[in-house]
């Protein structure tokens, strides 16, 4: 019963640590470079424009929930299956909602990147 | 991609390690949460690891949303995938722990797929929407 729990609890930290990503990157997005942001307006401009932003704030929430279910998954199983599965699953559902809700542009290139990375993970983590 | 762009990579790939790191280190100490008492979760944020790996996590989302601010998350989220080569290769070189044959195919995968992913651009252009063609604006003066 707990290996369910585990699996219910990291789908769900998979989606919320998505669904953050997804609305993090779209609010930086909108502010655009930060460096240079800061270099011509000054670093208090820089706090108020991170700050001003509604989807940062959905996209915090998202982050917070996948925080405490990694919380939770860590207390039920160890940080070699948590770790793993959940970095491995993350990069998927991260390509999906980048290409889905942010339109990049994630060619054949980011695809075998991820794909890569994705499979490196497993099998650095698991052996 | 300038050698300060590069830093911040660092900056996520250094804090999001160690963040996750002080976390699993602090959860080894609170013990089991029961599945009828979840509540029990914020009981963890009283332990010092945990308070640490939350510092460290603040100071990875810092890093992390300057990274975003510059380069699609389709870019950076492979690009500091290295960090899981450097915790590897540092547990070899400085611990002395063993890698076994899964391992360094696994450090080859993450390492060809962080090359490709740098190689190639670190951002995709949107056309803005609002700006009215030049050609269409010079026909209606």
């Amino acid at each position: 019963m707990r290996a369910l729990y585990t699996w219910v609890c990291i789908t769900f930290m998979v989606c919320s640590a998505a669904a953050g990503d997804v609305l993090i990157a779209l609010a930086m997005r909108r502010i655009g470079d930060l460096g240079e942001f800061r270099r011509t307006h000054g670093f208090l401009a820089v706090i108020t424009r991170v700050l001003s932003g509604g989807a940062l704030f959905g996209g915090i929430v998202f982050m917070a929930l996948a925080f405490f279910s990694n919380l939770i998954g860590l207390s039920w199983a160890d940080l070699s299956l948590m770790g793993p599965a959940s970095a491995a699953l993350t990069f998927v559902t991260n390509a999906l909602g980048a290409k889905f809700f942010l339109h990049e542009n994630v060619d054949k290139r980011r695809w075998i990147a991820t794909a890569f990375v994705c499979s490196g993970v497993l099998l650095l983590t698991r052996s | 991609m300038t050698l300060r762009k590069y830093l911040v990579l660092l900056a996520v790939v250094v804090f999001g390690a160690t963040g996750d790191s002080f976390l699993a280190r602090g959860m080894k100490d609170v013990g089991t949460i029961d599945i009828h008492h979840l509540s029990h979760v914020f009981t963890a944020l009283a332990n010092p690891w945990v308070l640490l790996g939350i510092f460290s996590l603040l100071a990875f989302m810092s890093s992390y949303m300057t990274a975003l601010s510059f380069a699609d998350l389709t870019y950076v989220i492979p690009a500091t995938a290295i960090g899981y080569v450097l915790m590897a290769l540092l547990g070899h070189f400085w611990l002395h722990e063993h890698i076994s044959l899964q391992r360094w195919i696994g450090i080859a995968l993450i390492t060809a797929g962080v090359g490709l992913v740098a190689g190639g651009p670190s951002r995709t252009e949107h056309p803005p929407a609002h700006l009215p063609d030049p050609e269409t604006a010079q026909e209606h003066v």
